[in-house]
């Protein structure tokens, strides 16, 4: 049925498997840690590209080194990317990884470190990047429908005015546009405990209820039980979420489960970094509940745009993906400017209906799909981190 | 809006609502609104709170449950006069 969402559209990048971004980088990703100068050395060399340095990559072995080639992948793959240059030490994850992302028909030029030094790979790979930069920059934003978009959503540094302001705005959004067709993706598996009853009624069928309550019972039991020293009382809640007034983890996941608003149902749970593959709706991650990490799993997994409730202020960013800020304390729109996008503080003064704040996130998420650069994109806000799941060999 | 409300609870059962005004003073007559309907009602702080933090809307002793979104969010852990302020000075976690 058609709604007043249903006529949205917005200027994007169509790529060659046809998802749609909205921006349009050239990435100089490395395979591992010791591949990061190289490819900070070549997006020096040559502007307009973004080298994506991180801390992994070697040694690593089993599910963690399946994340970490998901993670590359994905981050290489999402429609956000026009291109991808691809460096490692060696050739042969080097190879997996670039063959990975040209599976989405992109341009991807991949080098490795070892016989040549860090010199010859990057003149080399200077070349393919200017190259690179010259082909995208002349590709042209199109028209494109509102289900052609996929939007994630994790909050941060919550605190009490998150589950009554911000969070239920992103619920509000979700509830208006997943029936549109757009994808969206929900996760922060630590963060659910307390409302993991409500949680698991949220699955669109009893059998994706089940398997989403497994999957958040082995971490309690694999993860926190495993690893716990005390009771947990300065991680989660966190000392932001604490000064903000959230006393308890389930008041906190409470607050976090507003994002999914009142109708929406997911439809399917994904592994961190994994690509929807149920068609469109709402998923649910496995993931953490830190943001950089949460974010950099989210885009990964093919999500271009980044609705982020916060209530104390988080700053964080991400370098392929615009990430939104809303927050509904008024004291944060006054203190911290600089870092938010949507101030729905009306909501707390009764001034702003969470239907009108829904409204205004969407015309927010819709002029941000056309080009508009965000705050966190404004400030450099560009965290990429990796999720390790265990140390290496 | 002079008639914007100093604390906001979100259901009709819960037992604690959330300060959403800079510089609540103990004294101060709170309007007090429940999200779910909209009703009103007013309720005398305690104390000085900050905002987003939570008041007490009854006297709460310690083993009593928590209520916010109707649900429970811990437990009590030490008696808790209506209008004084929650915290983790007399609320805890229950799972962890």
């Amino acid at each position: 049925m058609a709604s007043k969402y249903s006529n949205i559209t917005f200027q994007g990048f169509r790529r060659e498997n046809g998802r749609v971004g909205v921006r349009n980088h050239v990435v100089i990703l490395p395979v591992d840690d010791i591949s990061n100068a190289a490819c900070e050395a070549v997006a020096n060399n040559v502007k307009g590209t973004l080298a994506l340095p991180h801390a992994y990559g070697r040694l690593q072995f089993g599910a963690d080194l399946d994340l970490h080639f998901r993670t590359m992948i994905g981050t290489g793959s999402n429609p956000n990317v026009a291109a991808v240059v691809v460096i490692g030490i060696e050739p042969g994850w080097t190879k997996k990884i670039a063959d990975g992302i040209r599976a989405t028909g992109k341009p991807v030029a991949e080098f490795s470190i070892e016989q040549k030094g860090d010199f010859e790979t990057i003149r080399a790979a200077s070349w393919a990047a200017k190259e690179y930069v010259h082909w995208a920059t002349e590709l042209q934003r199109e028209e494109c429908a509102i289900s052609d978009l996929w939007v994630s959503t994790k909050c941060g540094e919550s605190d009490t005015t998150t589950g009554l302001g911000s969070c239920p705005t992103v619920g509000n959004m979700y509830d208006k546009l997943i029936p549109e067709g757009i994808y969206g993706v929900f996760g922060e598996t630590s963060e659910i405990t307390g409302a993991e009853h409500i949680c698991k009624t949220r699955a669109i069928n009893d059998e994706v209820g089940e398997r989403w309550y497994a999957m958040w019972k082995a971490y309690q039991d694999d993860v926190i039980f495993a690893h716990q020293t005390d009771d947990l009382s300065d991680s989660q809640p966190t000392k932001g979420n604490i000064e903000g007034g959230l006393t308890t983890i389930e008041e906190k996941a409470l607050g976090n489960l507003e994002k999914i608003g009142r109708a929406c149902k997911f439809i399917d749970i994904l592994e961190p970094a994994e690509a929807p593959a149920k068609g469109n709706g709402l998923y649910y991650m496995d993931s953490s509940s830190a943001a950089a990490e949460c974010v950099t799993l989210m885009a990964a997994g093919g999500y271009v745009i980044h609705t982020f409730p916060t209530g104390q202020g988080n700053v964080v960013g991400n370098p392929i993906v615009p990430v939104i800020k809303i927050t509904a304390n008024p004291r944060t729109v006054r203190t911290m400017a600089e870092h938010v996008d949507l101030d729905v503080s009306g909501i707390l003064r009764r001034d702003m209906t969470i239907d009108e704040a829904g409204d205004a996130l969407i015309d927010m998420i819709r002029r941000t799909a056309n080009g508009r650069n965000t705050a966190a994109e404004a400030l450099g806000h560009r965290e990429f981190s990796m999720t390790k799941l265990y140390r290496s060999a | 809006m002079s008639n914007a409300p100093h604390l906001l609870v979100h259901e009709k059962a819960d037992n604690v609502g959330v300060v959403v005004v800079e510089g609540l003073s103990a004294g101060t007559d709170m309007l007090c609104c429940i999200t779910h309907d909209n009703s009103t009602f007013t309720l005398t702080a305690g104390a000085d709170v900050p905002i987003g933090h939570k008041i007490a809307l009854t006297d709460l002793k310690a083993g009593d449950t928590a209520i916010k979104y109707g649900e429970d969010i811990g437990k009590i852990t030490a008696d808790v006069p209506k209008g004084a302020h929650v915290h983790i000075h007399n609320c805890k976690t229950k799972r962890w």
